[in-house]
C-alpha cells in the first residue's frame, strides 16, 4: 500500500521499477491465492458453536430431546442463538417452537434469506427471527434450501409470515409450499428474475432507455405489434 | 342470492373499487384494492412496492458507515431511529462498547424524533378524518424539533445522526437548555391537542370500535409498536430488550384496553408525555465524557450474524446483518420494517367497516411508505 502511495509523488524515477515488482511477484508468490481471489466463493456463514461457558437455554434443550435429529447444529454468536434446522424438519421445529410450554415464540419478528451463491451445498439460508411475548427471549431459525427448492411455508403457524415470505419469494425466488398466497410483493406482477440474489446485477437486467416520447410510442407500438401476432 | 331475487332491479354485485395509489390519505403511493358490499368493505388487497428502491440490494455496495445515509430514507419521517437501530446493530457485530454519554444523547434523539413522528401521524390522521386544526397545531410542534436536530446535525429530515461507535459530535452548547425549554412547550400543547380531539365526539364516532383488533390476533398478524400496545399487549423493545440508556431510565408503557382506532390514539399521546418525561431524565442524568468509542478506522466487522431490534415510533425496526468478515460492506442486510409489518394487518383491520373508515384505519397503524417498500 505505501508503495503504491509513494508512486505518484516520487514518479519519475521510479516507474519501471514499481509496476513490475507486483507483476512479477504475483505469479511466483501467490498462483494459488490468486486463483482463489479471482471467483471469491463465499465460505458461507461461520455459525459458530456455543463456548463453553455458555448455558444452551432450557428450551434448546427440550428441543433437541423431543425432536432428536432435527437440529443440524446450535450457534451461538454476540447473544444470539440460532437453531440449524436439519432438511425437511423446519415445519415441526416451528411448531413445537410456537406451542411449547417453555418456549412459546407466538410472535414472528421476521423472514428473510441469504444468497450464499457458490458455497458447496444449499445456496440459500432462510432466516425466521422468532420472539416470545410471554417470555421475553428470542430465537433464529435457520434452514437451507437449494436453488429451486421449495420449503414449507410458515404463515400456517404465524399468519405474519404471509408477506414476509412473499417478499423472500420475489427476492429470492424461493417457493414456499402451503403459502395461502404466493405472489410477488414489492416488485411488479410481471418482473423477471429475483433482485435479491447474488448474481443479479445491481444495476438491473438492463433496461429500455426511453428518452423521448417517440421512444414511448415506438415501444406501444412494438408491443401491440406483438399482440396481434401472437 | 335467494335474499336478492325479489329485487333484481338492483345491482346486488360486489363492488370493486382502488384506493390509490396516488390518493392524499394513503400517505404514500399505497394502493388498495377493495371489495365493497354497497359501502361496506367485503376485503382488501394492499398492493406495495411503488417506492421500491432496493435498499437491502444498494447496501451490499456501500461501505458500512454509508448505508447510515442510506437509513435515513426508510422512514423518512424518523430518520434518527433508523439510523440508530442501524448502527447498534454494527456495534453489536463488532462487540463495541459505545461511550455512555452518546447513549444518553442517542437517547434524547431517539425520544425527539418519537415525538416528532407522532405529531406527524396524529396532524395527520386527523385531518384525514376532518380535523384540520389538529395538522396545523401538530406541524407547528413538530417544526420546533426540526429546529433542535438541525442545530444538533445539521439537517432537518434525513439525520445521518449517528455514527458506528458512537456521535458525529458532542451536543452543541446551550443545546440541552432548549430541549428542556421545548419539553415545556410541548408538554402544554399536547393538553391542547387532548382538548380538540379526546372528548370530541365526531372523533369519538370516527375513531371507537374501529379496526378493533385483539391482543392475540395482532401479536399472530405482526402488529407491532403503538398499534400492538393499543391491543393491550405491554410489548415495547426499550423495555424488553433495552439498548441505548433505556435500561437506566426510568418511563412507563402505554397499554390500551380494546385495541381500537381511538385506543391507539390514547396510547400514542401518553407515548409523547413519555417521550418528554425519558427525554427530561436523559438530559438531566447526561453523563460527561467522549461521544465515541475508539472504533478502527476502516469499519470491517468479523464473519458472522445478528438481528438487532429497537423500538422505532412505528414499532419493531430490526436489522439482519451478515458479514463474511472480509469485505467492507455487508454481505447481506435485512431491514426488519415495522410499517410493513403493521400494513399486513390492514385487510383484517378494515373487513366489515365503511369505506371512510378505511381512511381512519390507514391513518391509525401510521405506516411511511418509504419503510414500507424500501
Amino acid at each position: 500500500m505505501p508503495e503504491n502511495d509513494q508512486n505518484p509523488t516520487g514518479g519519475a524515477p521510479r516507474p519501471p521499477a514499481a509496476p513490475a515488482k507486483p507483476a512479477a511477484a504475483a505469479p511466483a508468490k501467490a498462483a494459488g491465492a490468486a486463483k482463489e481471489k479471482a471467483p471469491p466463493p463465499p465460505p458461507g456463514p461461520p455459525d459458530p458453536p456455543p463456548p463453553d461457558g455458555v448455558a444452551v437455554p432450557a428450551f434448546l434443550e427440550e428441543l433437541q430431546s423431543t425432536l432428536p435429529g432435527a437440529i443440524a447444529q446450535l450457534s451461538y454468536w454476540v447473544g444470539d442463538w440460532t437453531v440449524i434446522v436439519a432438511p425437511g424438519r423446519l415445519r415441526e421445529v416451528a411448531a413445537h417452537l410456537r406451542d411449547a410450554e417453555g418456549a412459546r415464540f407466538d410472535y414472528c419478528s421476521d423472514a428473510t434469506a441469504v444468497d450464499w451463491l457458490g458455497r458447496p451445498g444449499p445456496r440459500f439460508d432462510l432466516v425466521y427471527s422468532l420472539y416470545s411475548t410471554a417470555l421475553r427471549h428470542r430465537v433464529r431459525v435457520k434452514s437451507r434450501v437449494d436453488d429451486g427448492e421449495s420449503s414449507p411455508s410458515l404463515a400456517p403457524l404465524w399468519p405474519a409470515a404471509n408477506w414476509l415470505e412473499r417478499e423472500v419469494f420475489d427476492m429470492f425466488g424461493i417457493r414456499f409450499e402451503g403459502h395461502p398466497d404466493l405472489r410477488r410483493i414489492l416488485m411488479p406482477e410481471e418482473w423477471q428474475g429475483h433482485p435479491q440474489r447474488k448474481d443479479y446485477p445491481l444495476e438491473g437486467p438492463g433496461e429500455l432507455i426511453l428518452e423521448s416520447p417517440q421512444d414511448w410510442l415506438r415501444l406501444g407500438q412494438s408491443i401491440k405489434e406483438s399482440e396481434t401476432e401472437s | 342470492m335467494e335474499r336478492d331475487a325479489g329485487r333484481s332491479m338492483f345491482d346486488t354485485d360486489e363492488l370493486v373499487i382502488n384506493m390509490g395509489p396516488q390518493h392524499p390519505a394513503t400517505h404514500g403511493v399505497l394502493r388498495v384494492v377493495l371489495k365493497l358490499d354497497g359501502e361496506k368493505v367485503v376485503d382488501a388487497d394492499v398492493v406495495i412496492g411503488y417506492l421500491h428502491r432496493g435498499v437491502e440490494k444498494l447496501t451490499e455496495n456501500r461501505d458500512w458507515t454509508q448505508i447510515v445515509l442510506l437509513t435515513d430514507r426508510l422512514d423518512y419521517v424518523a430518520s434518527a431511529a433508523a439510523n440508530l437501530a442501524y448502527v447498534e446493530t454494527v456495534e453489536k457485530l463488532m462487540s463495541i462498547e459505545v461511550p455512555r454519554r452518546a447513549r444518553y444523547v442517542r437517547t434524547i434523539l431517539a425520544e425527539l424524533q418519537r415525538l416528532a413522528s407522532h405529531l406527524v401521524w396524529l396532524g395527520s390522521h386527523a385531518m384525514d378524518i376532518g380535523a384540520i386544526t389538529v395538522f396545523l397545531y401538530c406541524l407547528r410542534e413538530r417544526e420546533l424539533i426540526l429546529d433542535l436536530f438541525e442545530e444538533y446535525c445539521g439537517a432537518r429530515l434525513t439525520y445521518n445522526s449517528m455514527r458506528i461507535g458512537g456521535l458525529p459530535q458532542d451536543v452543541p452548547s446551550g443545546w440541552l437548555p432548549k430541549v428542556l425549554r421545548f419539553c415545556d412547550v410541548q408538554e402544554e400543547k399536547l393538553a391542547e391537542y387532548e382538548t380538540l380531539l379526546t372528548h370530541n365526539r365526531i372523533w369519538l364516532q370516527r375513531t371507537r370500535g374501529i379496526g378493533a383488533i385483539t391482543g392475540q390476533a395482532a401479536i399472530a398478524v405482526g402488529l407491532c409498536g403503538p398499534s400492538l400496545r393499543g391491543s393491550g399487549v405491554p410489548r415495547d423493545v426499550r423495555k424488553d430488550e433495552p439498548y441505548a440508556a433505556y435500561d437506566e431510565i426510568p418511563f412507563d408503557i402505554a397499554v390500551g384496553a380494546n385495541g381500537d382506532t381511538y385506543d391507539r390514539y390514547l396510547v400514542r399521546l401518553e407515548e409523547m408525555r413519555q417521550s418528554m418525561r425519558i427525554v427530561r431524565q436523559a438530559v438531566e442524568g447526561l453523563p460527561e465524557g467522549p461521544v465515541m468509542a475508539k472504533v478502527p478506522r476502516l469499519i470491517k466487522p468479523p464473519a458472522g450474524e445478528t438481528y438487532h431490534a429497537n423500538e422505532s415510533p412505528k414499532g419493531e425496526i430490526g436489522f439482519f446483518i451478515a458479514s463474511d468478515g472480509r469485505s467492507t460492506s455487508p454481505y447481506r442486510l435485512r431491514v426488519r420494517p415495522p410499517s410493513f409489518c403493521n400494513l399486513q394487518a390492514l385487510p383484517q383491520l378494515v373487513r366489515g367497516h365503511l369505506v371512510a373508515d378505511v381512511i381512519a384505519i390507514i391513518g391509525t397503524i401510521d405506516i411511511v411508505l418509504g419503510e414500507v417498500d424500501r
